[in-house]
């Protein structure tokens, strides 16, 4: 087998005196989605602003294709081919999409502020590539109708979409999705379902998802991690996952509560 | 109505979208050109006021309205560009070198200025630059070896490749020059991947990081080339009043200078320029109103100030978008009459951000 594309090794990050992540370790192997699920408070989220080096972690580090990343700035992070979306949608919301899109193409501009200024050939040709890579992006999502439109105008379902879409525009490694069916409705999620199906066979990113819905999870996950108050409750796949009786119990609450 | 037929992605890349936009600016271009033959020269004088001042815009509403950084120092740049401008003159550097310096030594102060950008956000940022427009103030008071102190300077006439510019006209064209290179230096920075990286700090600083957007550094960039645009309309100032001193660049311009580009428009290019325009208009029709308005309300120390106050909340509660939103809702509503429907603008509210990382 091949090398794990990301690795964290005993993950623990401390808030004042509470430990949203302790000691939490995990693979992730190319070509496969892994789900990260817990109740809430569990860390899942935590883990991804880890990774995308929000929060530096307090012990243990992350190793992304055999480097360590967590000393890193968070905007070198997408540099490496680590794209994310957010939980609360993180879009610019007072710009078109295809803007959107191509802000996520910044990483590979070559011009400097004073060539943007003049606009100098040179940016015109990158600006050319960058749209022409934005459209395979609004092609593969079939967003050619909300190209122009700004993204405050758009109904939530369809900004769920294009920040997937904008992730997508930095041709990724890795692509951290952050609770990609909160706020859809059925339908929906079941189109989400699909798109990532495509991103993981077509595209050949892996993916790590936070989720809630296990339908969504069981579907499209190859492994799944338990998480309950930052800690590791079991990994396996989805069936396996959703008979640990640790699980269960974190969702549940046990016998005895 | 006109509808675009797009065929090329260099179509979105073009500064002007298609030939009806050639044409207008053509013709407005013209008409400016032929102003000063046409209008008398008080006018043309208060028409290079708003050249400057929409120089000024400009370089505020890169910071303010693009990048989401509000200044409340900018008076400061534009002392800093006029000061430089007037010492080199003295010293006989010739005009096109002096302009440039002053946009550098005022872009220079924009970096350190912005420092404090990279580790304070919102009202914090605002104090600090705040703080940066006293200092300024007192230093430009206290340093009369170069500014002259309390008793200003007086600059000498100004002349370009041996061209003495000893008339409105001439300033006038001068300054309008300068006006539409700034003006497609801005509009060619924000179809950039720089202008882009701007408007993503200031609509989600953690998406930009996230994105690849080193923010430290767009932000100095922001904050740098603010300044030196300021610091261009300074050395225009200093020329257009012949005498500068420190009472022209307080705190209370800074907040006018602000004030003008959120009635103008936050986040375009044309709401500095109707900022500007709206501004100097004002003071003239204030100005007049004085001579009508009964001696009790006329001669009030105060009413400039109490109607612009009066202008600025009407533009937060009414619309938003200031002048430039009018202006938008006016022209669709003319291309498309008569369809306009009341409330096409009204956007929906955003919806709240209850988990936002600080």
């Amino acid at each position: 087998m091949t090398a794990p594309l990301l690795q964290a090794q005993n993950v623990s990050i401390q808030f004042g005196g509470v430990k949203a992540v302790n000691g939490v370790s995990f693979e992730v192997w190319p070509h496969e989605v892994f789900s990260m699920i817990g109740p809430n408070g569990a860390g899942k989220t935590t883990i991804f602003n880890i990774i995308s080096s929000l929060y530096k972690p307090s012990a243990g580090r992350v190793i992304f294709e055999g480097e360590a990343i967590s000393h890193l700035g968070a905007y070198e992070i997408a540099r490496l081919g680590i794209a994310r979306t957010f939980q609360n949608i993180e879009l610019f919301e007072h710009a078109t999409v295809l803007q959107n899109l191509l802000v996520g193409r910044h990483c590979q501009r070559h011009s400097s502020w004073w060539q943007d200024l003049l606009f100098t050939p040179r940016v015109r040709r990158t600006e050319l590539q960058f749209r022409r890579h934005a459209e395979e992006v609004i092609e593969f999502l079939d967003l050619q109708h909300y190209r122009d439109s700004m993204v405050i105008n758009l109904p939530y379902g369809v900004r769920k979409v294009v920040e997937l879409g904008r992730a997508l525009a930095m041709r990724p490694k890795l692509l951290l999705l952050d609770e990609p069916s909160s706020g859809l409705n059925v339908e929906e999620t079941e189109e989400m379902g699909f798109w990532i199906d495509d991103i993981k066979n077509d595209l050949g990113i892996t993916v790590i998802m936070v989720e809630h819905d296990m339908g969504l999870v069981s579907r499209v996950s190859d492994r799944v991690l338990a998480l309950n108050q930052g800690e590791v409750l079991t990994l396996g796949t989805a069936a396996e996952v959703q008979a640990h009786p640790g699980v269960i119990e974190a969702y549940l609450g046990g016998a005895d509560d | 109505m006109r509808f675009l037929f797009k065929t090329h992605y260099e179509q979105d890349l073009e500064l002007f979208k298609h030939g009806g936009q050639k044409f207008w600016y053509g013709l407005l271009l013209l008409a400016l050109a032929a102003a000063p033959m046409v209008f008398p020269e008080y006018f043309i004088s208060q028409l290079v006021f708003v050249w400057i001042y929409s120089v000024v815009g400009l370089g505020l509403m890169l910071l303010v309205g693009f990048t989401g950084q509000v200044s409340l120092g900018h008076a400061a740049f534009l002392a800093m560009g006029a000061y430089t401008e007037a010492y080199l003159q003295q010293r006989g550097w010739p005009f096109l070198f002096s302009l440039a310096s002053a946009a550098v030594v005022a872009g220079l102060t924009g970096i350190v200025v912005g420092l404090p950008a990279l580790r304070v956000k919102g009202i914090y940022l605002s104090i600090a630059t705040l703080a940066f427009g006293f200092i300024v103030e007192e230093a430009v008071t206290r340093a009369d070896g170069i500014t002259g102190g309390n008793s200003g300077i007086t600059l000498g006439s100004l002349e370009i490749f041996g061209l003495p510019i000893n008339s409105e006209t001439r300033f006038y064209y001068v300054s309008l020059f300068i006006l539409i290179l700034c003006v497609l230096g801005v509009m060619n920075l924000m179809r950039s991947p720089t202008g882009r990286a701007f408007v993503a700090i200031r609509d989600s600083e953690i998406s930009a990081q996230s994105m690849g957007i080193h923010l430290a550094r767009y932000k100095t960039i922001a904050f740098a080339l603010s300044a030196a645009l300021t610091g261009i309309a300074g050395a225009l100032y200093a020329h257009k009043l012949r005498f500068i001193s420190p009472e022209q660049f307080t705190i209370l311009q800074s907040i006018e200078l602000l004030i003008m580009i959120v009635i103008g428009g936050l986040g375009s290019i044309y709401g500095a320029i109707f900022g500007a325009a709206f501004w100097i208009l004002a003071q003239q029709l204030i100005v007049t109103a004085k001579d009508w308005l009964p001696p009790a309300i006329g001669q009030q120390t105060g009413l400039q100030p109490t109607i612009f106050g009066i202008f600025l909340v009407a533009v937060v509660l009414f619309e938003p978008l200031g002048i430039y939103g009018m202006w938008l809702k006016m022209r669709t509503f003319l291309e498309i009459f008569p369809f306009y429907r009341k409330g096409m603008f009204r956007r929906q509210k955003s919806y709240m951000k209850s988990e936002r990382l600080k």
